[in-house]
């Protein structure tokens, strides 16, 4: 194989490398009437233990880790003021959402109905108050606040004065044991 | 000359009085567009001379005095001296006269801003203008959007502020551009002197809405601002029959009150426009739509439709939630 054959090779296979660098698709509005879940049919989100969690909503795949997603969330958890307990995620009032630790459930589709159902001791209900998108975004934001989501998602610029570093730029932590058996 | 240049520049932007930076519909433009004028002036006579040298340069035969064979070659004319120093006199005086009426341009335009009778505060947004009239008696401040008001020949000030990212703030026939830049604030002067209606618009990228950016500018007798601003500081009226009644219950107690405001009611979300005064203004989603009732149905029903991407969500009204909805939203004269 000549040496401009296989530059040649080469320089294709990087075109058609590139053809892969598609951006996610941004929906600026979900389907409006599917997105609103009627209240009666809210599926039951406290469950005794770890058994008989339902599956997954099929609506977590397009929000989870979705940049778009995470970013009008972060925008959504200024302007409802979950800052006002939660803080950045360190928690005060309210519990903090950067650990391990989630008495209602830390998957995307149990915190969008925690913030719709609202929980004991002082989280209200948003039922009604936001769009059923913009809870999902929300819960899409709180799912990063750990610092684990993928680094092209999260956005680079915390909007909060903040003395740690962005985390486009920390470390991932894969969760010890120890994390999991304290919940 | 100023028709003249009027007309040039006219000519050269093919704008109409709508959004035009060169109609001295404000103090600023007008000592700009005199400014103009007579760099014009100073400009063009240079030009004429170059081109006139340049011209004769070359109709100008070689003289037959001139030629390598009588060794006189290296004699110029006796005019080229004279000339030269006339030539670099010419242009250090063009200079100097340049510099000394921008400097007085530039005094002027500082000298109009510096006794301001009217200061209002304005904050950008993705994709809106957030516009609060501050009064030394704060009880008579007035919020609105997207719209602002001014009396003819008072000079305003207004302090410029941004929420998210740059964004900058333009009104073409009144002064120049200013940028508003989050976590610092700026400010512009306006002094308009023609009354008339103009419109704002973002001049700096600010995101998918930055080209659906604008501002209503109206600038009328003090009278008429007087009486506008007397109707801006009373709250909203109340919903007079059962299908009004039903709109207020929905925007008070659901999605829209959750982020904005409408004053003397309990919807009192701050992130989003006031609506106070909603339908008087003359367009909706900033300057995307005219004011009229098909366009607020289209805008209730499905903002991503009108405006992608804008921070206005979809809710997916009901038809009987969307008729009360915007029945209501037309009352808030």
């Amino acid at each position: 194989m000549s040496l401009r054959f296989r530059n040649s090779l080469l320089a294709l296979g990087l075109v058609a490398a590139l053809t892969g660098c598609d951006r996610e698709q941004r929906q600026t509005r979900g389907k409006p009437l599917a997105e609103t879940v009627p209240a009666s049919t809210s599926p039951d989100t406290v469950f005794p233990g770890n058994a008989n969690v339902p599956p997954s909503d099929p609506r977590a795949a397009v929000y989870e880790g979705n940049a778009t997603a995470i970013s009008e969330g972060q925008r959504l958890y200024n302007w409802m003021n979950c800052s006002g307990c939660h803080f950045h995620g360190g928690g005060g009032m309210g519990v903090a959402l950067i650990d391990d630790k989630w008495r209602y459930g830390g998957r995307i589709d149990q915190i969008a109905a925690t913030i719709v159902e609202g929980r004991p001791n002082g989280m209200p209900s948003f039922r009604g108050r936001l769009t059923e998108q913009q809870v999902w975004q929300l819960a899409a934001y709180v799912r990063t606040l750990s610092g684990q989501a993928r680094k092209d998602a999260v956005s680079a610029r915390a909007d909060e004065v903040s003395n740690t570093p962005p985390q486009t730029q920390t470390k991932r932590e894969p969760l010890t044991p120890a994390d999991s058996a304290e919940q | 000359m100023r028709r003249g240049g009027a007309w040039l520049t006219f000519l050269l932007t093919g704008c109409n009085g709508y959004q035009n930076a060169m109609g001295g519909d404000g103090a600023e433009g007008a000592n700009f567009i005199q400014l103009f004028s007579v760099f014009m002036v100073v400009c063009t006579i240079m030009y004429v001379i170059v081109a006139a040298a340049l011209l004769f340069a070359l109709w100008r035969r070689r003289s037959a005095a001139l030629v390598v064979e009588d060794r006189k070659h290296h004699q110029t004319s006796a005019l080229v001296r004279p000339a030269l120093f006339a030539w670099t006199a010419l242009i250090g005086a063009g200079l100097v006269a340049l510099t000394i009426a921008s400097f007085f341009t530039d005094r002027s335009n500082a000298a109009e801003g510096s006794k301001p009778q009217l200061i209002l505060t304005v904050t950008a947004n993705q994709w809106w203008w957030d516009v609060e009239y501050n009064l030394p008696d704060v009880s008579r401040t007035v919020r609105t959007a997207n719209e602002i008001h001014l009396p003819v020949g008072i000079p305003a000030e207004v302090t410029l502020k941004s929420n998210d990212v740059i964004h900058s703030f333009w009104i073409p026939n009144l002064a120049g551009k200013q940028d508003l830049i989050p976590g610092r604030q700026t400010d512009a002067q306006l002094l308009p002197r023609k009354i008339g209606l103009y419109r704002g618009q973002c001049a700096e990228f600010c995101g998918t809405q930055h080209a659906q950016m604008a501002l209503d500018v109206t600038v009328e007798s003090k009278e008429d601002f007087l009486r506008w601003y007397a109707a801006q500081l009373k709250p909203a009226v109340a919903p007079a029959n059962p299908q009004q009644h039903a709109g207020y219950r929905y925007f008070t107690t659901r999605e829209c009150a959750s982020c904005h405001n409408i004053s003397g009611t309990p919807a009192s979300g701050q992130v989003a426009p006031d609506l106070t005064h909603f339908a008087s203004r003359r367009s909706l989603a900033a300057g995307a739509l005219p004011m009229n009732r098909g366009n607020v149905y289209g805008w209730v029903a499905d903002p991503q439709s009108l405006k992608p991407g804008s921070r206005m969500p979809t809710v997916g009204l009901k038809a009987d939630e969307l008729h009360s909805l915007v029945a209501y939203l037309e009352t808030l004269k």
